[in-house]
């Protein structure tokens, strides 16, 4: 899609001919983010129209008590130190952000007073600051006021090494100044077109610059409002036990009218998935289910119950196979799969365009994921495809099989196709979890149809996902020829998610495999269009270049995405909750309400 | 005796410096590491994590962390969980009433099926009812107890819909209603365990009384014209819970250490489920903690095992 085209479809959302929320699925079809697309259309002059959130209760209070469940446990209620989303969940009912993100892209303010735009003067037309105003009015739940104070504290303090907050690469790069109480100035070393990332959504929430203040840097830990938050949300604190349950009260002073309507609230945490999904949506005995990762059947056999329903929402996870640029087998200066090398069958690019044609990505979907996912060879599309795309998930066995007799590769005896001494043979690994060895086992089945021998391998999820430079079985060292795992955008900017592929982010024994480039792919063009992006002003055209950049990548089919992973929640009967795909779940819990 | 503990007290020190360093050598070898899902988030750039693991100290050499592990755990200090950066000592607190008050009323049922149930099928050996003892008794501790939980749950919370399955700490009652509610979800957890303990200690106890029943002494009771029920209970029971004495003496750390897999069925936050989730998440500091405190109560209570037999048993001596 071109910038010319991106154009055109604004200037229909502007004339009011396609909505809004068509034009960012679009956006997020060829590989954006709901956010991003926002973005597009604020700086474009379609205002931020975040729709307004539907809510029957009249007063506060009165809903009685909320009971949520995650089988992850929250483990600690500081923002800046929350390593998982189970715990940013927990924070999110205490402290609020300037602005958090909505299903649609839009940003929704929570403590600021507007969001910045070119028309209230608050984005420079240099793209080098950000000036948000603040919510006046608005109490900690000790009765202080909050002010610019609190908002500049917190980028000191997350920015402070020794803090160690792993919210630090929001604001490290950034300078923060306050202009008066109740406004401040986010600065940036260089045009920045992204600007909504500090203070918005799970690493922007605030906490009390007098709380904290003697506590920045290395005593961070000593703080006694880690574990006794004091925020501006709905709800207080009650009680914690980390690892276990944290429980909160209806917030009096609430800076909303009206809001929250539950007088208490209660996270449990621990247990299984499964059994989660049991007892909120067969037992009742819960309000809310959180990341129900169950297989599509069993919720719909739960769901039979009648208790509850399951909330699917969009989300930027791509569950996907990455095939090896280099060759695994090969040891060069102490490491395998090295960038001096070339992967002897994958060099071949009729090699790849067969595999992408053998992956049966409908009946992926179909039999194993259900509702929980949804096909896509998007991510990385043209936009042809992304206006049919259920018809153009191309699986035919038979065409792969031409591409490979054409180019060379004849059936051996034994059935497996080879070509000067080299058979069409691969080890295939991922993490071990049911779908995956599920989706495993189809890519292998049409694999083989087409002269094609794969060897299955899995490894255990903590040791695949961890950094650990000594293990060769995890996904940066890619000791494999092809491999399958879920990346997920919880981002709102693409920038840092299409880093993936540049060439010096390819993972080797030098960067200890820390870089993100995993299947060590690289290309020019792409390091090319990337560094101009970085530095665009313009959203419609950095738009057009991110599309480029993923055309660029699927294009080569080294990348072969197979699903979308949506967020897949359980709400109890008569509970109207606000998820959004691109926050935190909890992001509105102060808009959740239940009709008896 | 003074002299006996003290031995056995200066034998446990080594056993127990052993047993540490093996733990923190397995731990530290052992694949993943608790910043992984740091990994996992492209928010995050690699230099963070980096950072982290330089802070918390995970990069050294392992006989540094070790040495440097032990001498905070000599002054007191267990350090702190990497996952909820709160001190360790308070993490554990926070678990044992949840633990003691599950696993301990398990125990309790458990002598109360098994001392009776044993006692009167050893009185009528081959017996119907001691038949159905055993036979129940072999079912009860062949069926693991992932499986028994599952199936009372889906018999008495999903089916029936008596009882809640997941077990809370933060009941908002007062009163009679509280102790109700507590009662109420304790009694699935409780029900497992105390069955499956029951099943084992019942066959314990069957055997020694079986053992003492057929003894002299008991036959001149009985020919002394003393009633069966102060023969049984003054004469052989007495003697016979000897072994079974020891034998819940050991059975004490575990009341300690909680039910791993039980704690996790019903989300119980006791101290087995703070290990396995410690374990899950790497966080090696909270698991070096539980399963150390574990090993010093296995090591105390198999030296008070031993001491309590020789007070019951005066033909025991220490040398």
């Amino acid at each position: 899609m071109k910038e010319r085209e991106l154009r055109d479809l604004i200037a229909d959302v502007k004339t009011g001919r396609l909505s809004r929320r068509t034009f960012v699925q679009k956006m997020i079809a060829v590989g954006l983010t709901a956010p991003m697309a926002g973005m597009m259309l604020s700086q474009s002059g379609v205002t931020m129209a975040a729709a307004e959130i539907p809510y029957k209760p009249t007063k506060a209070g009165g809903g009685g008590l909320l009971k949520l469940l995650y089988w992850q446990a929250v483990t600690l209620l500081n923002p800046h130190f929350a390593v998982g989303t189970k715990d940013q969940e927990g924070s999110r009912i205490f402290y609020e952000p300037l602005a958090g993100w909505d299903n649609d892209g839009n940003l929704v303010p929570f403590l600021a007073a507007e969001i910045p735009s070119k028309e209230n003067d608050g984005l420079a037309e240099d793209g080098l600051s950000v000036v948000w105003k603040l919510k006046r009015g608005v109490k900690w739940h000790d009765g202080m006021p909050f002010t610019a104070d609190d908002v500049v504290f917190n980028w000191e303090y997350a920015r402070t090494p020794e803090t160690a907050a792993v919210s630090v690469a929001s604001y490290k790069d950034i300078k923060v100044e306050k202009i008066d109480d109740f406004a401040v100035r986010v600065s940036f070393a260089k045009p920045t077109p992204f600007w909504a990332d500090a203070f918005v959504g799970a690493y922007g929430m605030i906490i009390p610059k007098h709380l904290f203040a003697d506590y920045i840097g290395g005593k961070s830990r000593d703080a006694p409002a880690n574990l006794k938050p004091v925020g501006t949300g709905p709800y207080m604190f009650v009680d914690f036990k980390p690892g276990d349950m944290v429980s909160a009260k209806l917030n009096p002073d609430y800076h909303v009218p009206n809001r929250p309507h539950f007088d208490t609230l209660e996270i449990k945490g621990g247990g299984d998935a499964v059994s989660a999904a049991r007892a909120v949506l067969q037992t009742g005995e819960y309000d809310y289910g959180y990341n129900m990762l169950v297989e599509d059947e069993i919720l719909t056999k739960l769901e039979s119950a009648g208790k509850g329903r399951v909330s699917i929402v969009e989300t930027g996870a791509v569950e996907f196979i990455m095939l090896n640029t280099t060759d695994p087998a090969v040891e060069v200066d102490g490491e395998r799969a090295s960038l001096k090398t070339k992967h002897p069958l994958f060099s071949d690019p009729a090699v790849r365009q067969a595999l992408n044609l053998l992956i049966d990505r409908a009946s992926i979907e179909k039999f194993i994921y259900g509702r929980t996912a949804s096909a896509t060879a998007n991510f990385l599309n043209a936009p042809e495809r992304v206006r049919s795309k259920n018809t153009k998930l191309e699986f035919n066995i038979e065409k792969a099989n031409q591409i490979l007799e054409a180019a060379g590769w004849k059936k051996g005896a034994d059935g497996v196709r080879a070509r000067d001494g080299k058979s069409l043979k691969f080890v295939y690994q991922t993490s071990i979890n049911a779908p995956r060895q599920k989706a495993q086992a189809i890519v292998k089945q049409a694999c083989q149809k087409a002269g094609i021998e794969i060897e299955l391998k899995s490894v255990v999820a903590s040791v695949f996902f961890s950094s650990d430079a000594a293990n060769a079985d995890t996904y940066p060292h890619f000791y494999c020829d092809v491999q399958m795992y879920n990346t997920t955008m919880t981002q709102a900017d693409p920038q840092f998610f299409m880093n993936q592929h540049l060439s010096w982010q390819a993972a080797t024994k030098e960067n200890k495999w820390q870089g993100r480039n995993i299947s060590r792919w690289q290309n020019k063009e792409y390091d090319e269009v990337y560094k101009q992006a970085e530095q665009e002003l313009d959203p419609v055209k950095r738009a057009a270049m991110f599309i480029k950049l993923n055309d660029l990548v699927v294009a080569d089919n080294h990348i072969l995405p197979l699903v979308r992973r949506p967020k897949v929640t359980a709400l109890k009967s008569g509970l109207t909750a606000h998820i959004s795909g691109w926050d935190n779940d909890l992001y509105q819990i102060a808009s959740w309400y239940r009709e008896a | 005796m003074g002299k006996y503990i003290l031995r056995r007290l200066v034998i446990a020190l080594p056993s127990l410096l052993g047993i540490s360093l093996i733990l923190f050598v397995l731990l530290a070898l052992a694949p993943g590491d608790p910043f992984g899902e740091l990994a996992a988030n492209t928010n995050i750039p690699p230099e963070v994590r980096a950072a982290l693991r330089v802070k918390f100290g995970i990069d050294d050499p392992i006989l540094i962390r070790y040495v440097r592990w032990l001498v905070a755990m000599l002054h007191g200090d267990w350090g702190f969980s990497f996952s909820s950066r709160i001190n360790v000592d308070q993490l554990i607190l926070q678990r044992v009433p949840t633990t003691l008050f599950v696993v301990g009323s398990s125990q309790i049922l458990a002598l109360a099926i098994a001392l009776p149930v044993g006692v009167y099928a050893a009185m009528r050996p081959y017996s119907i009812f001691d038949q159905i003892a055993n036979t129940v008794a072999f079912v009860g501790f062949s069926l693991p107890t992932f499986f028994t939980g599952l199936l009372l749950i889906l018999i008495f919370s999903v089916n029936l819909g008596w009882l809640p399955f997941v077990y809370r700490t933060d009941i908002a009652a007062t009163g009679w209603h509280w102790y109700w509610e507590n009662f109420k979800q304790a009694i699935m957890p409780v029900a497992v365990l105390g069955l499956f303990q029951a099943a084992s200690y019942t066959r314990y106890v069957r055997s020694a009384v079986l053992d003492v029943i057929r003894l002299d002494y008991v036959t001149t009771a009985r020919s002394k014209g003393l009633d069966e029920g102060k023969v049984i209970v003054k004469h052989v029971v007495r003697n016979a819970l000897i072994p079974v004495v020891t034998l819940v003496a050991l059975q004490m750390p575990a009341v300690f250490g909680g039910a791993i897999v039980t704690e996790q069925i019903f989300r119980i936050p006791g101290i087995g489920s703070l290990l396995i989730t410690s374990i899950l998440a790497n966080d090696t500091p909270v698991i070096m903690a539980v399963t150390f405190v574990f090993a010093c109560l296995v090591v105390v209570f198999n030296l008070l095992a031993d001491i309590i037999y020789g007070w019951l048993d005066p033909r025991i001596s220490y040398r």
